[in-house]
Formats: C-alpha cells, sequence, structure tokens
C-alpha cells in the first residue's frame, strides 16, 4: 500500500479518532479546547519548513518562511493561551 | 537508521502524543497536563521535520519561528479572558494562511493529478478560513458591525463566487502551468470567506468560530495530501473532528440546523410580535438582600453581560458570602452563554470558582425546582421562557435553562432593552420574577455591601 489509498486510510481512521476523543470532553473545557485545536492546527508548520528551507530564493521558498511564521504564532500562541486558562480551573477545596 | 525513517517514526511518536494529550482533556483535573503532552508531540514533531534532507538553510525558518513565536507569546500572555473568542478567531485565520501558503508553494511542474487537487482544496479551504475568521474577528471584536449584512442579489453573487471557484479549480488542474487560474481560485476563496460570513449575526458567533476551527483543522489536511505528509493529515484531522463536534453542540443548544445558521439571519423571523402579559416588577438591592439571607439554595444564570459588565469577579464575592451563610450556590451555564464554547467557564473559573460548581443546563434544570433564588447575570435568550411556551417564537424549541421553576428569580438588567437576538422575554413578566435594574457589577457590590 503506498501513495494517495494509504493517506486516505490515514486520514478515515483519524478522523473516527478525533471523533470519540473530542466527543468525552466536557463542555467546560471548550474554550480550552478550540485554543488546544488552534495550536494543534500550527502543524503545518512541520509541512512549512522543508519548502522555506531549499536555500533558493524563489517564490516557493518566500511563501514556505510566511506559512513557518504564521503556523508558529498558532503553535507557541495556542498551547501558552491554553495552558494560562486551565491553570484557572481549579476543584473546590474542602 | 536513515533520517528519513527516524522523520517519520518522530512524526509517528507526535501523533500519540497529541492523541493522549486530547484524551487528557477529558476531565479537568489532567487536562493541563495534556495540554502540556500535547506541545511535546508538537516540539518532536518539528524537531523531525527539521532532520528533513532537503532543508539546506535554516536561517529563514529561524527567523520566521522567531517572529512567529514572540508573536504568539505576546497575544497568549496579554489576551484578556473576555477576548478569547477574537483571539480564537484570528488564529483559525492564521492557521487556514499557513495551509494555504503550503498548498500554493507544494506546486511544482511535475505535480500529478491527485496532489493539484488536494493543492486546490487546501488553497480554497485555506483561503476562505483566513477571510472568514478576520471577518469574524472583525465582528467579535466590534471593529466592524456585529450584525448581519444582508443586500439584495446576495445568492446570485455567491453562486457566481461557488462557479468561478469551481470552473477556475477545473482548469487549473488541466493546466497547471498558468499561474492565472491559481490567482483566480486563490482570489475566489478569499472573496466567498467573506462572503460566507458577513450574514450571519452576533448570536451566531459560537457557531461561525467553532465551524472555522474545523476548517482549520481541514485546511491543515488539505495541506498534508499536497505535501504527503502524515503528521499533517492526522493532527488535521483531529482538528477537524474537534470543531465540527463542537459547531453540533452549538446548532443543537440553538435548537437550528447548520444551514439555517448559514444561509438566514436570524433578523428576518424575529419581527413576529410577542404578546406578552404581567408587569415588570423591580426590586431594591436591600429587598433582594432580604429575600437572598433567608435562601439556602442559589443558582446563578451568567451569561455574556456578566462578562460585558466584568461583574465575574464580585459574583465570586457575593458566592463566597452565600456559602458562609450556609446557602448552597450553584452555576447553571447554557451551551451557547458567552461568545464561543464554553466561554462562560473560563471566565468564572479565571474568578476563582471551582469547576464542580459550574453545572450544565441539563445537570441544572432538573433541580431548578429546589432552588430558592435563580439569579439572572447578563443572560437573556438562554433564559427565555418563550423557547418552550410561545410556538410563534422564533426561539420556539431552543432548549434553555428553566429559571421560572425556581421560587425566585432575579433578573441583573441594565433596561428593558431586548437580547442578542432581539426577541421580547416573557419570563421579566412571571409573578415570581423580580426585576434589578442597574449595571450588574454595582448592583452586586450593593448586595455584598448589605451582606458585609
Amino acid at each position: 500500500m503506498s501513495g494517495a489509498e494509504y493517506l486516505l486510510f490515514i486520514l478515515m481512521l483519524s478522523i473516527f479518532l478525533g471523533f470519540e476523543l473530542i466527543n468525552k470532553v466536557p463542555a467546560t473545557l471548550h474554550t480550552p479546547l478550540m485554543s488546544g485545536a488552534n495550536a494543534i492546527s500550527g502543524i503545518t508548520v512541520v509541512g512549512a519548513v522543508a519548502l522555506a528551507g531549499t536555500g533558493n530564493e524563489n517564490v516557493a521558498m518566500w511563501l514556505g518562511v510566511g506559512a513557518v511564521t504564521l503556523a508558529s504564532i498558532n503553535v507557541v500562541g495556542g498551547y501558552m493561551v491554553t495552558d494560562r486558562m486551565l491553570g484557572f480551573f481549579k476543584k473546590k477545596e474542602d | 537508521m536513515t533520517t528519513e525513517l527516524m522523520t517519520q517514526l518522530g512524526y509517528v511518536l507526535a501523533a500519540g502524543l497529541f492523541i493522549f494529550g486530547l484524551k487528557m482533556l477529558g476531565s479537568p483535573a489532567t487536562a493541563r497536563r495534556g495540554n502540556m503532552i500535547s506541545s511535546i508531540g508538537m516540539l518532536v514533531a518539528i524537531v523531525s521535520a527539521l532532520l528533513d534532507q532537503g532543508i539546506v538553510d535554516f536561517t529563514y525558518i529561524a527567523v520566521g519561528m522567531v517572529v512567529g513565536g514572540a508573536i504568539g507569546a505576546i497575544a497568549a500572555r496579554a489576551v484578556a479572558m473576555t477576548a478569547m473568542p477574537e483571539m480564537v478567531a484570528l488564529f483559525n485565520g492564521f492557521g487556514g494562511a499557513a495551509s494555504l501558503l503550503v498548498g500554493w508553494a507544494a506546486l511544482s511542474p511535475d505535480s500529478g493529478t491527485f496532489t493539484l487537487v488536494t493543492i486546490v482544496l487546501s488553497i480554497l479551504i485555506g483561503g476562505m478560513t483566513l477571510t472568514g475568521s478576520l471577518v469574524a474577528y472583525g465582528k467579535l471584536s466590534e471593529t466592524i458591525g456585529s450584525g448581519a449584512i444582508t443586500f439584495s442579489g446576495q445568492q446570485i453573487v455567491n453562486s457566481l463566487v461557488v462557479l468561478g471557484i469551481v470552473g477556475g479549480a477545473v482548469m487549473f488542474c488541466m493546466n497547471p502551468t498558468d499561474p492565472n487560474w491559481l490567482y483566480m481560485v486563490i482570489g475566489l476563496a478569499l472573496v466567498f470567506g467573506i462572503m460566507a460570513v458577513i450574514p450571519i449575526g452576533g448570536a451566531d458567533m459560537p457557531v461561525v468560530i467553532s465551524l472555522l476551527n474545523s476548517y482549520s483543522g481541514l485546511a491543515a489536511c488539505a495541506a498534508g495530501f499536497a505535501i504527503n505528509n502524515n503528521a499533517l493529515i492526522v493532527a488535521g484531522s483531529l482538528v477537524g473532528a474537534s470543531g465540527i463536534i463542537l459547531t453540533q453542540i452549538m446548532c443543537k443548544a440553538m435548537n437550528r440546523s447548520l444551514s439555517n445558521v448559514l444561509f438566514s439571519g436570524f433578523a428576518s423571523v424575529s419581527t413576529e410580535e410577542t404578546v406578552v402579559e404581567g408587569e415588570i416588577k423591580p426590586i431594591s438591592v436591600e429587598d433582594a438582600y432580604y429575600v437572598l439571607e433567608a435562601a439556602t439554595n442559589v443558582a446563578i444564570i451568567p451569561g455574556y453581560g456578566m462578562a460585558v459588565a466584568q461583574a465575574q469577579h464580585v459574583v465570586k464575592e457575593l458566592t463566597e458570602l452565600l456559602e458562609n451563610n450556609g446557602c448552597e450556590v450553584n452555576f447553571g451555564i447554557h451551551p451557547v452563554a458567552g461568545r464561543m464554547p464554553g466561554h462562560m467557564n473560563v471566565l468564572l473559573a479565571e474568578a476563582d470558582v471551582p469547576y464542580d460548581q459550574l453545572l450544565e443546563m441539563d445537570e441544572i434544570n432538573p433541580r431548578m425546582e429546589m432552588v430558592d433564588v435563580a439569579i439572572v447575570i447578563g443572560a437573556n435568550d438562554v433564559v427565555n421562557p418563550a423557547a418552550r411556551e410561545v410556538e410563534s417564537s422564533p426561539i420556539y424549541g431552543m432548549p434553555v435553562i428553566n429559571v421560572a421553576d425556581a421560587r425566585t428569580v432575579f433578573v441583573l438588567k441594565r433596561s428593558m432593552a431586548s437580547g442578542f437576538a432581539g426577541i421580547e422575554n416573557p419570563l421579566f413578566y412571571k409573578d415570581n420574577t423580580r426585576m434589578l435594574f442597574g449595571d450588574a457589577k454595582e448592583s452586586i457590590g450593593g448586595l455584598i455591601r448589605e451582606f458585609s
């Protein structure tokens, strides 16, 4: 198995897994879930670095650099703000 | 071991960490560690990607990461919790834009048809996510009007844009060397994002940002196909699934279908007149205090108005005074209270309200009959009994928090203006309802002074 079928296979499995996981997140955590999802969608940085590091200063490289920058905002900002929010959630002490 | 294999194994590990991190988000007690684990997954993925032997020059990668990281860090520290919806909207847009750029940069003269289709998809979804999110950001931060923008012929214009996108996309896949088709698709995708979000009114924003959240993941997923990268596909589809689930929850909480939210503004139906009987009964802070002082069970139902009045900290203070007085206090939180899913919970958590006191609608409703006083702070549509009683009401059928079942209801409200959706609220005229007019923060401050 190679190429497109293999990628589609992975897509199918991760969509099902995603539904299962996210359905278990309680409503009280939906805002951190969304900002955490922002951070994870910054995964594009992984694809962008290969495009930004080719060394030939052409259009494709500059597009890659732009993508690295934007995705880094999401990764760093997303994880940090989620951590900040989750720090607020405390159980009642008694 | 070749570096290629190491990169791939790194992605597998990263995907595992993302999944484990999301699983830990299932409980507030483990959520923070889950987020940490997810971020370690991201670090592993990035390091693995940097092993790629095609990378010969790290300068611009470093520049991009440092600049982007710094912007993200500053924004994450500075943002006020009331402004979280805007920030998430903006981040959705960045995610979309990044995928657009990756899809575009992945284009090479020897791309096959499958790759070309995925490139078009990542450009399309990424582009509309970018501009749609910017419009949503504008509406949420009120830099542009938050109302629905509609004009005659809108449907026709939208149809033409969609036709243009489809036509341009097909032509691009057949002639990938002609950049004009590509530019056409990019341009129209950006236009489409704007057109899709402007007709949606402010009250429906929780649905829109959930949906755009999902699109930002799907765009990453499409980009993953374009550059043949598993990590993007797995992470992108997790985010896509998350956004779709939140969108469903929001729609269900408003008793509306997704297409109804996307294609019709609330304004068109809210013209119907509801005849409300009864009279408004105001109450003074002093009288409200006497009622609260005698109460043993109080439920607080917050809405976005609480956030606008910045009243969450005084609410917490009042909660403590009531508890010291031997009273049980709970919060009833409607899924669409606030401007994004779970917004109220974060605002109250920031004010040190423990999360086990924050009850979901389905938990608080059965208890409402035992409640002595239900205090509604800055909420309106989510406690509107018309949703259960008035069949002609535009919100009829929407699940609401049944505050009228409580012995007494206090509604804290600035004036008699109707809610975000512009619908008359019969709750204000019920026999057991008392209106405490004025700024919520000041009214609660007054109650606190009476207690001490």
